[in-house]
């Protein structure tokens, strides 16, 4: 039987430019180009990776976003992806982590699935605990960020490099899976990817086709509220030398004004 | 007076400091009631108590270390259940963080995460973050359920502040997902003996102008003579020059210390990501057009291989 991995993705601002609040203080996508989340780039790796150790797999990514998401997915379906598909609703504008694992929950479910591989985190949110969540709405295991993955006899294993300890994981299939950057470095998408991807469907759905009613999404269904966003006051300049051969006194000089030695 | 859940971080019985200014912000809110998991849970009630937890609610048993998460998850919640806290409080590790999402769902709560500061406010706790590479900062709080919130290292003062501490055996009974994932190895991080990095009061970084696995004991040797962190730049990770547990930036480990050097680091966003809230930051850099140079509160226009020694020396000389 086919292998069905779902790669969950996020279109984010991107992170080299100016990044901004709206009024609303919702992340003002207006203003910005996007992009699919560098950090996502390597979940979509090791899908491919996977399906092609897997004698049949078949890679779906899926994103929650705006229009303009669909070029995440394209992206994704550039590299090597099969299918797509894109959830997307006015009502949705302003949800936050709750709402949108909720969606991704229901829309994996409705995909079908074994395996589900996310980023570590996304690059403008950076919480790093969709995928934690994810498992606990499916109710299948967690095995998350891991910086080697691999899937066989329908288990999947990996190894976690924590801050104390480095440590192999094992879980039955269906599971919830995510991937840090030392994975493995994802692949660019050939000119033959990128013209394939053109062909590959894309499925849209909205919160009725998932059966979510809009008072549990968006701004207002929100379970967390953003009360003001300011921005950071430019650091005030400081003083630069130029090494004369005496730089490293100079700094030490420095560092003793301020109490550090 | 209301009750505050604090999640403790501990490596066998020792509590590692972000618990410790957890229970300061705690303090803030209501009365810390400490939850503390796993091999030596019991042994950390004495330190807890010194800074301000007036019961410490202990569990044992071999699925915390067997499985991962969820056994921790079953805990936490069974913990929410007998105090009925009005806030939960978690560090903001890896594997803490996805520890406090899953009870946010289970407990029908809104999560904020990554928390730099937390005060008490009319409507919940307010909890400040800094986002987008530290180029904002936020204010918000959760509107949804029993606020639970992750703070990040070096947040809150550690304070003194003597309570009962008394501990309580917590019973826990484990669900069916809780045996999901097993943790079929376990290979302990060897100790540098140098401080953690998220922890630290004073950093040393070193990136691509360091140039080679084999110059990183010039940012070592700084780092030892200031009892500092030693950290590196992604550039200097993916070149394999040092292990990712020490990267700083977006994908690594965010810091905050009261002293960041930044040696032959430009200071690219990813970068500047992990190190902006840093309170005094320096750099050595040879290129005068280094956007590095824009944090610096100091900083030195030159060879690292030149400053960096001169100030080691300069440093062991004053400190005698």
């Amino acid at each position: 039987m086919s292998l069905r991995i779902v790669v969950c993705v996020k279109y984010v601002p991107d992170a080299t430019g100016d990044r901004h609040f709206a009024d609303d203080l919702t992340v003002d996508r207006d203003d910005v180009d996007g992009l699919l989340s560098e950090l996502d780039e390597y979940a979509v790796e090791q899908a491919l990776q996977i399906a092609d150790e897997a004698d049949d797999a078949e890679i779906t990514v899926l994103t929650v976003g705006p229009e303009d998401a669909k070029d995440a997915l394209r992206k994704a379906l550039s590299m090597g992806a099969d299918k797509a598909v894109h959830v997307e609703d006015d009502d949705l504008h302003g949800t936050d982590v709750m709402g949108t694992s909720l969606v991704l929950a229901k829309a994996i479910e409705k995909t079908g699935y074994d395996l589900v591989i996310c980023g570590m985190a996304s690059t403008d949110g950076t919480m790093g605990v969709l995928p934690a969540i994810l498992a606990e709405r499916l109710g299948v295991p967690q095995v998350t960020l891991l910086s080697e993955v691999s899937v066989e006899d329908g288990a999947v294993k990996g190894r976690r490099d924590g801050d104390a300890a480095s440590e192999q994981l094992e879980a039955s299939l269906p599971a919830v899976v995510s991937v840090t950057d030392q994975s493995g470095e994802a692949r660019y998408p050939s000119f033959k990817g990128i013209m394939a991807a053109k062909k590959k469907p894309v499925e849209s759905l909205d919160l009725e086709d998932l059966e979510i009613d809009a008072d549990e999404v968006g701004l207002e269904g929100s379970w967390t509220k953003v009360e003001s966003a300011t921005e950071r006051p430019a650091r005030t300049a400081g003083t630069i030398v130029k090494d004369e051969g005496e730089g490293g006194k100079q700094l030490a000089e420095f560092l003793a004004g301020q109490k550090f030695i | 007076m209301a009750e505050v859940l604090v999640y403790v971080d501990h490596v066998d019985g020792a509590v590692r400091k972000p618990t410790l200014e957890l229970l300061t912000l705690a303090r803030r809110i209501g009365e810390p009631v400490a939850v503390a998991l796993g091999k030596g849970a019991e042994a950390t009630a004495a330190t807890l108590a010194e800074h301000g937890a007036v019961k410490v609610l202990t569990a044992d048993a071999p699925e915390f270390a067997d499985y991962l998460v969820v056994p921790k998850v079953d805990a936490l919640q069974a913990a929410y259940d007998a105090v009925s806290p009005v806030a939960v409080l978690v560090p903001s590790s890896a594997e803490a963080k996805e520890i406090a999402a899953r009870l946010a769902v289970r407990i029908g709560s809104g999560i904020i995460t990554d928390a730099v500061d937390l005060e008490a406010g009319d409507e919940g706790p307010v909890a400040t973050q800094a986002v987008f590479a530290a180029s904002y900062t936020t204010k918000s709080r959760v509107s949804k359920g029993t606020p639970v919130i992750t703070v990040k290292p070096n947040s809150a003062p550690v304070e003194a502040a003597p309570a009962a501490g008394t501990v309580e055996a917590l019973s826990v009974s484990f669900g069916e997902n809780a045996t999901g994932t097993k943790v079929v190895a376990r290979t302990p991080r060897e100790s540098t003996g140098r401080p953690e990095l998220t922890e630290a009061a004073i950093v040393v970084s070193g990136g691509r102008g360091v140039n080679g696995a084999e110059n990183f004991h010039v940012i070592e040797e700084l780092a030892d003579s200031l009892g500092a962190a030693v950290g590196a730049s992604r550039a200097a990770v993916d070149a394999g020059w040092y292990p990712h547990s020490n990267q700083v930036g977006q994908t690594g480990k965010s810091v905050s210390p009261q002293l960041y050097i930044a040696s032959g680091i430009s200071g690219a966003i990813q970068h500047r990501a992990g190190m902006q809230t840093s309170k005094t930051i320096v750099a050595i850099n040879k290129d005068a057009e280094a956007p590095i140079f824009d944090l610096v509160d100091y900083g030195v226009v030159g060879d690292l291989f030149a400053v960096v020694p001169q100030l080691t020396e300069e440093v062991k000389t004053r400190k005698g």
